[in-house]
């Protein structure tokens, strides 16, 4: 099967800075991929040779079997952050216009429970209709590669579900998904997940490969605060969770001892997607 | 509970009412923002969290109802309206938000540094501030709001756009703001933040739908949980919910129905605060939709804390 989206060893530099670094990756339809990065970490410049919008340094870049053009990028539907909606248009309009603009003649239908909204203009639509409204309109040409940037920010958690559960029909319908997002609560609904630091793929798998036996030292304690207080003079990274801390990094020992006679429980715990991510984005500044 | 998280001062609203024109931001809302510790107000845009925010900053009045607060000075707003100078310096900024709560030139230099430093920002402090990056944007606000040690800090959403470095230094700066005493209220449209808060309250069209710890929130969810591997057919797929992968389906047995569904038995699962908020949302659409029942709407309001 050929993959949808895929590039190989590919590396690109502005200049003397290199901004991605030997990556390679595959969308294959039906999957659900999470591109994950701090700020910086090359996702952008990526996905935009993904698109074929920049060319690489090096390597290859193929969209749907053949180098990226605008002939491929009608079979794509992307969902910026910026939603990409015309605010001075209804949905219904937006919907005729990308029609238009992907030739596909059929206008896609706004989902049944928008349709109160049909007559508003975008701009004044709550953003979380906005967003389904920018869902509906990616979907409406059945593009093979869905591109979503944190296509889920700003939604309640009910919405969120549903959001989601679009984006799944896609995938089950044969669509390679790709996911770019800073929150570990959307990274937990793609099937793999890439994580990108300094330029490079640092980290390829599942949500529970990547973090696999990865641990963290949690403490309960009877004053947090003085907890808190205490491993910090330490030196230790410390992170609040409830009424406990969380110190990635550390020995229960060290710990301990760092809480001197502070009346606290002490023990490991699995690490979470966001511990793992952060240490894998430190590891590689600090190499 | 001992030191700063005693709470021997609580601030909050209560029953707030407020309208923007004909539109009703919020109806009947409570928030109660313990010294010492950190309230989540949670929802997804448009549910209310900024005007509740700028009630407790006192940047709103309310219709009706009352809010408990610091005076102005011992308060911390983000975003501030007049926050930071883009054409300042980072540490300009800092001087001059400390010379404007009357610190001591030194200790607010030294609790700047201190801030800049535990939250990453110390490379940056003689960039201009409209040079920085988004989430050093963010973080220097939030500096700029608890530089005076204020005993309300109102940080309205602070995360939201950040990268995960970025935001792990803006939990740290929170943090250490209850540690030191301080009562902070915190907005956020995501639910594995407000976990790692002591209290929550989730809002939804200006209204509470669930409030109190995240144990309480998911002790109180009514019905039982089941992961199931496909999407249910018929009148329970409006109550299931497509969650890492699986599924998820919620049935709003009634008390007794409940005992006899233990966890590990035909897929029942310990719900967590995003399952919790999920099925409140829930309970409140199928409520909305049909008569629902008792069982639907039991323990919905058992929250508590806010």
């Amino acid at each position: 099967m050929t993959s949808l989206a895929g590039c190989a060893e590919v590396t690109k530099q502005f200049g003397d800075f290199t901004a991605v670094r030997d990556v390679s990756l595959l969308v294959q339809p039906g999957e659900i991929v999470g591109l994950l990065g701090a700020n910086g970490a090359g996702k952008t410049t990526l996905i935009r040779m993904l698109l074929g919008l920049i060319g690489t340094s090096r390597g290859r870049v193929e969209l749907f079997g053949e180098p990226p053009s605008r002939q491929t990028r009608s079979r794509l539907g992307y969902v910026p952050q910026g939603l990409g909606l015309y605010d001075d248009m209804t949905p219904a309009e937006n919907m005729q216009f990308s029609a238009a603009i992907f030739g596909t003649g059929a206008v896609g239908a706004l989902p049944e429970a928008l349709g109160r909204y049909a007559a508003d203009l975008v701009g004044s639509l709550p953003l979380g209709v906005q967003r389904r409204v920018a869902f509906a309109q990616a979907l409406a040409h059945r593009p093979d590669l869905l591109i979503l940037d944190e296509p889920t920010s700003g939604v309640d958690p009910l919405g969120r579900a549903r959001l989601w559960e679009t984006i799944a029909e896609a995938a089950d319908g044969g669509a390679g998904v790709l996911v770019t997002t800073h929150y570990m609560e959307e990274a937990q609904e793609c099937g793999r997940l890439v994580i990108m630091a300094d330029g490079r793929v640092v980290a390829e798998g599942t949500s529970a490969q990547i973090v696999g036996s990865g641990h963290v030292v949690r403490v309960d304690a009877e004053s947090w605060s003085k907890a808190f207080g205490a491993l910090e003079r330490a030196g230790l990274q410390v992170a609040l969770a409830g009424r406990g801390l969380r110190v990635p990094g550390a020995d229960p020992g060290a710990v301990r001892a760092a809480l001197g006679d502070l009346p606290a429980t002490v023990r490991q715990v699995p690490a979470t997607l966001e511990e793992r991510f952060f240490e894998l984005t430190a590891q590689s500044e600090a190499a | 509970m001992t030191g700063a998280e005693s709470g021997q001062v609580t601030w909050g609203a209560t029953e707030l009412f407020v309208s923007h024109g004909r539109t009703v931001a919020l109806r009947g809302v409570s928030l109660s923002a313990p010294a010492g510790q950190v309230t989540a107000v949670v929802g997804g845009d448009g549910a209310g969290k900024t005007t509740l925010l700028r009630c407790m900053a006192g940047s709103l009045a309310p219709g009706s109802g009352t809010v408990r607060r610091p005076p102005k000075e011992r308060s911390g707003y983000f975003p501030a309206s007049s926050g930071i100078y883009e054409d300042l310096t980072v540490a300009e900024n800092l001087d001059f938000r400390a010379n404007g709560y009357g610190l001591p030139r030194q200790v607010g230099r030294d609790r700047a540094a201190e801030y800049l430093e535990r939250a990453g920002l110390s490379a940056a402090s003689g960039r201009l501030a409209g040079q920085l990056s988004g989430g050093m944007r963010q973080k220097l606000a939030v500096i700029a709001a608890m530089l005076h040690h204020p005993d309300l800090l109102v940080l309205d959403e602070p995360t939201t756009g950040v990268d995960p470095v970025s935001r792990s230094g803006l939990w740290w700066l929170i943090a250490r703001a209850a540690a030191e005493g301080c009562a902070v209220v915190l907005a956020t449209t995501y639910l594995d933040e407000a976990e790692r808060c002591t209290a929550v309250l989730v809002l939804d069209e200006g209204t509470e739908l669930v409030s109190g710890s995240p144990e309480q929130i998911v002790a109180a969810m009514p019905g039982v949980l089941r992961a199931v591997p496909f999407k249910p057919e018929g009148e329970a797929a409006a109550r299931a919910w497509r969650r890492a992968g699986r599924w998820r389906r919620w049935d709003p047995l009634s008390g007794q129905d409940t005992d006899q569904a233990p966890v590990g038995r035909g897929g029942v699962i310990t719900p967590d605060l995003q399952d919790a908020v999920t099925v409140a949302a829930l309970a409140r659409q199928v409520g909305q939709d049909s008569d629902p029942g008792p069982a639907v709407l039991a323990g919905q309001h058992q929250g508590g804390a806010a």
